[in-house]
């Protein structure tokens, strides 16, 4: 199982890539543990500098911005 | 970008056309709709049963010209800057000044200030990332003092509105103001005034993202969804400050406003400063009350302190900040950029 971890510090866009992962994860039929990580200093020490921040089993596949959707589906296939 | 790249993308190649071609036409548009200002506020203004020189009168039509000029100023900053921004990220722009040697590296990270992408809710995990990349505090200040003091927003909007004079004017000394205030800030050895976390902070080296290959059209999609998001978002400040705007044009007697904002005041300066700062409001919100208050007399260098100190100065930043600068450096960073910008209204006060 796939751990993804979004960084966010609670922005709109945060949320929205969460959700984005979410759904996707769930319409592919792959089971992921999805965590939020919102404290400002797990952020840092992460070495995330613009949010949100996606990490897929250690990984950081984005940050800054929504990502694409296609590009959501790909981190979770992969 | 070699030649061999072709994935099984091509299915995006007639969307491509549909962006560059609805690109032209939106410009096209624009262009024509920026071009009938002011036959429409005119005819706006004559539908309302009001003398064209009465107070209400004047504050209405400056109200219906002014809404539809910054909304398409706006929308067409917003979207510029979105697709220049998209070839700069806070990644390479860290890469960038962590290599560079401390002088060349204030201006330059004010100049990057203006181009790199980042929200404010995200400053904090900038900041740490700049530090942690042994970038020096000052240029550090620097970089976030010029992002929202220089922004193409409130440049373009005083340009549209005010005129290039003073857009100019208000660039260099923005842009000064940035670099100097992170250099004496640099000088200063504030780094024991950092949050003990952030001090004690061994943070993981940033990860470099492997270099997203952008079409121009995911360039040009960047930037539509940024006019998306910053319109949606700060329309209502817009109408807020050319409510205000309007009523200052209507209303305020010349008389009042040359006692209250004139040169010869000597308090004026520090009390726009001091009026600055709890106004939260972005650039596009406030140039239509600059407008306004030049048009009534206002002394140029008390309102481009108060311009400067509503930009530049907002407690909600220094609230998200507090999470990794103790008061006392929060304090001492006020001070200075404070400094810069009294010490930039009273010169033009003086000049002019």
């Amino acid at each position: 199982m796939k751990i993804v971890k979004v960084y966010g510090s609670g922005c709109k866009r945060c949320k929205a890539t969460e959700a984005m992962v979410r759904d996707t994860a769930t319409q592919l039929g792959v089971e992921i543990d999805l965590q939020e990580v919102t404290d400002l200093q797990s952020i840092a020490m992460a070495g995330i500098m613009s949010t949100p921040g996606v990490t897929v089993d250690g990984q950081l596949v984005h940050a800054g911005g929504l990502p694409d959707a296609a590009k959501v589906a790909e981190w979770l296939r992969a | 970008m070699s030649t061999q790249t072709h994935e099984p993308h091509s299915h995006h190649i007639p969307s491509d056309w549909l962006w560059y071609g609805g690109t032209l036409i939106a410009a096209v548009l624009w262009w024509w709709l920026y071009n009938q200002l002011i036959p429409f506020a005119n005819w706006v203004t004559s539908l309302f049963p009001v003398a064209p020189d009465s107070h209400l009168g004047e504050a209405i039509a400056f109200f219906v010209y002014d809404v539809p000029k910054v909304l398409l100023l706006l929308s067409g900053i917003v979207f510029v800057t979105g697709v220049l921004r998209s070839w700069f990220s806070p990644e390479k722009t860290r890469a960038i000044l962590a290599g560079r040697r401390e002088i060349a590296g204030y201006p330059l990270a004010a100049l990057l200030g203006v181009f790199t992408p980042f929200c404010s809710c995200s400053s904090v995990p900038l900041f740490i990332g700049f530090v942690s990349a042994g970038i020096p505090l000052g240029v550090t200040f620097s970089f976030l003092i010029a992002g929202p003091m220089v922004g193409p927003v409130g440049l373009g909007l005083l340009y549209g509105l005010v005129g290039w004079q003073i857009a100019t004017i208000y660039l260099v000394f923005g842009f000064s103001i940035a670099t100097v205030a992170g250099f004496v800030l640099g000088r200063m050895g504030l780094e024991k005034y950092l949050q003990d976390w952030v001090r004690d902070l061994n943070a993981a080296p940033v990860h470099a993202l492997p270099d997203q290959q952008m079409t121009l059209a995911d360039r040009l999609r960047t930037g539509a969804e940024q006019v998306q998001e910053i319109v949606g978002k700060v329309w209502i400040w817009v109408l807020v400050g050319i409510g205000l705007g309007a009523a200052i044009h209507g209303y305020v007697p010349e008389a009042i406003m040359l006692r209250v904002m004139g040169g010869d005041t000597w308090w004026s300066v520090p009390a726009a400063v001091i009026a600055g700062v709890p106004m939260y409001t972005n650039a596009a919100g406030v140039i239509p009350i600059v407008e306004a208050l030049l048009g009534k007399g206002a002394a140029l260098g008390t309102t481009l302190a108060f311009m400067m100190s509503v930009i530049a100065l907002s407690l909600p930043e220094m609230i998200i900040l507090k999470q990794v600068l103790t008061l006392r450096l929060i304090a001492i960073f006020l001070g200075v950029v404070a400094t810069g910008i009294l010490a930039t209204g009273y010169l033009f006060n003086l000049l002019l």
